[in-house]
């Protein structure tokens, strides 16, 4: 494919698991991104990017039901999210977790109880089960032993991973993660980049990561959309690869850390 | 040239004959020797007949910081404003850089439309925004009321461990200060009281003083006051605070409602707390009065009681703890409002705890003059 053909969006081969259908983001008067529109397929790693400011978190916002968008919807296999009713709302917000940049954790709860809470109120488990689930989750990023932690007593890593391990407490179909490596020091934001791989294979879950590091974008991405910050809209979409020989000189600059 | 002559800077103009306007900068830039003022230049660029070049001459400089630079930028922008070209090429190199680098700043995107500072505009923005914030605080009571709505067919979600800590802060952290508060308002109001009514040989009547006033009126509006201070400072910080730091958003992806989950257990709390800390409340209130009876107008502790107990009908008790239980919602769903709609800094925190403070006293004591109005008009 040329980089041309896909910054025409085609759509791929296989239902959208999550589509963005001429969202306008934005708040109150102020529109950051316009008609912005795409795909992610079931089982992806798709790569939200663009430089800081250009509306990444704010059109994250939208897609996690946060804010209202300000124009079009988001799709979960097909069903709007925005034109559906509170109840079709909070079936579709179960298929998803998140996380969030700053980790997010309960701060008054401990990394256990963070974990757990999803399950035990809103799926009413005994508080046995919800806890076995929880010690499992955590384990599964390696914070078995910080079960009965508060989120202040561990490094900022370790919150980021249990912000991970909470975003999976239900099994969720999509994982939204919102710059994970932000604030990390190098081999950290290795080792989640390597766990969030690890998590797609073993779980079979989407990911859709909103993030402006190098790395993360190559390691990980599997498809990928460029906003750009001054046009206000979506400039190109494809694999990191194509996306690194597109005729836009400032996605190639942005790819190439400005060294072209 | 001699060394304190050295020591500052100097900026000195000159007119060449084809049309050049030379600024000499000489001497020691330096932060701690001060600027020398932009006002001259400024006069010259504006003086006909307009030169045709800014020539920015170092040449005898001594000593440079970055005085230097914020001089020759601010001569650089001004230049440029009336279209004259500028050269810098005898700077030292560095400072050159320097002017180059604060040059390259980019334009900014759609820069916002200043906004409109006439007295007119500036009232109606005032008025918008009150008028935003009440219907805003009318759809957050609103939340709060379908909350308990949903606890009512209990199918509200939120952790009892939590009901039961706001239980514990609002309630059984409060009992010293409510006491000391109503004992002192209940011994003052004895005295003020006696000073009035000893001349008439009725100070006996203190105590029925006292009694209707604190069990009515002032245990509750204290303690409620104090609650203000307490809970509803307490939880706009606790709130803002997880505001920013994304925990609420966190709860809204998770499917959890804050106005069930971390609303309702704090005003229902502190609705539940009030009217048992006004009881209490009430006891000190009578006890200080009491307490300055006895001591100060030398009435017989049983005297005192006995005409407690005449003045004190019950009616006014239910309605003081009736009040209570109405500005312990006030309190708590001041602060809570406040909390969650912090904005997202530091400072938002100290302001939203501010504004609850505030707006929590104003509000009971609104509802308190409303309530009293009210029974007044029913004759109760």
């Amino acid at each position: 494919m040329t980089p041309a053909a896909a910054a025409a969006s085609p759509s791929p081969a296989g239902p959208a698991h999550v589509q963005v259908r001429g969202l306008t983001a934005g708040y109150g008067a102020l529109a950051v991104q316009r008609d912005v529109d795409f795909s992610v397929r079931r089982g992806e790693v798709f790569v939200v990017m663009g430089d800081s400011g250009c509306g990444k978190s704010t059109l994250l916002r939208h897609m996690v039901g946060l804010d209202p968008p300000l124009a079009g919807d988001v799709c979960y296999c097909g069903e709007p999210y925005w034109a559906a009713d509170d109840e079709a709302r909070e079936r579709l917000r179960r298929r998803f977790g998140v996380l969030f940049q700053g980790s997010a954790l309960w701060s008054s709860m401990t990394l256990e109880e963070n974990v757990a809470l999803p399950a035990l109120e809103l799926l009413a488990l005994p508080a046995e089960e919800a806890r076995a689930v929880a010690r499992l989750k955590l384990a599964l990023v390696g914070l078995a032993g910080f079960e009965d932690h508060h989120p202040s007593e561990v490094s900022g890593g370790m919150r980021k991973r249990a912000g991970l391990a909470r975003a999976m407490a239900l099994d969720p179909e999509i994982l939204y993660l919102d710059e994970p490596s932000a604030g990390l020091d190098p081999l950290s934001s290795r080792r989640l980049d390597d766990l969030v791989l690890e998590l797609r294979e073993s779980l079979g879950a989407t990911i859709v990561l909103v993030t402006h590091e190098l790395p993360s974008i190559f390691e990980l991405g599997d498809h990928a959309v460029f906003l750009d910050a001054e046009k206000r809209t979506m400039t190109a979409q494809g694999t990191p690869r194509e996306l690194q020989q597109s005729e836009d000189p400032k996605l190639r600059a942005f790819l190439s850390r400005g060294r072209l | 040239m001699s060394p304190s002559a050295s020591s500052e800077a100097r900026v000195s103009l000159a007119r060449e004959p084809d049309g050049t306007l030379e600024v000499r900068l000489s001497g020691r830039w330096a932060l701690d020797a001060g600027v020398p003022s932009g006002g001259p230049l400024a006069e010259a660029l504006a003086s006909a007949p307009a030169p045709l070049r800014l020539s920015l001459l170092a040449d005898e400089l001594e000593e440079w910081d970055s005085t230097l630079v914020a001089f020759a930028h601010a001569a650089k922008t001004l230049a440029q404003e009336r279209g004259v070209p500028v050269d810098a090429s005898t700077l030292p190199p560095g400072a050159r850089r320097l002017l180059a680098l604060a040059a390259a700043v980019p334009p900014r995107v759609e820069p916002l439309p200043p906004e409109d500072d006439a007295l007119t505009a500036r009232v109606g923005r005032i008025a918008l925004h009150a008028w935003d914030t009440a219907a805003d605080g009318v759809a957050f009571v609103g939340e709060t009321a379908l909350a308990l709505a949903a606890m009512a067919r209990g199918k509200a979600r939120f952790r009892r461990v939590d009901l039961l800590h706001a239980f514990e802060t609002t309630g059984v952290g409060a009992l010293g200060i409510v006491a000391l508060v109503n004992f002192l308002i209940g011994a003052v109001l004895a005295f003020v009281g006696a000073v009035q009514l000893q001349p008439f040989g009725a100070a006996i009547y203190v105590a029925n003083l006292v009694a209707i006033a604190v069990a009515r009126e002032l245990g509750p509006l204290m303690t409620g006051i104090v609650m203000a201070g307490r809970s509803g400072a307490a939880f706009a910080a606790a709130l803002g605070t997880m505001t920013i730091n994304e925990e609420v958003d966190a709860l809204r992806t998770t499917g959890l409602r804050p106005g069930e989950f971390l609303v309702l257990p704090r005003v229902l709390a502190t609705a539940l707390m009030l009217p048992a800390l006004v009881a209490y409340a009430d006891l000190l209130g009578l006890m200080g009065g009491m307490f300055a009876g006895v001591t100060l107008l030398k009435l017989g502790p049983l005297e005192y009681a006995r005409q407690t107990q005449q003045a004190l009908e019950l009616r006014h008790v239910w309605i003081g703890l009736g009040k209570s239980v109405a500005f312990g919602a006030i309190v708590a769903l001041t602060g809570c409002y406040y909390g969650i709609r912090c904005g997202r800094s530091a400072v938002a925190v100290g302001a939203a705890a501010t504004k609850a403070v505030v707006t929590g006293i104003v509000l009971v004591v609104v509802a308190d003059a409303a309530a009293t109005l009210l029974l007044y008009v029913v004759r109760l």
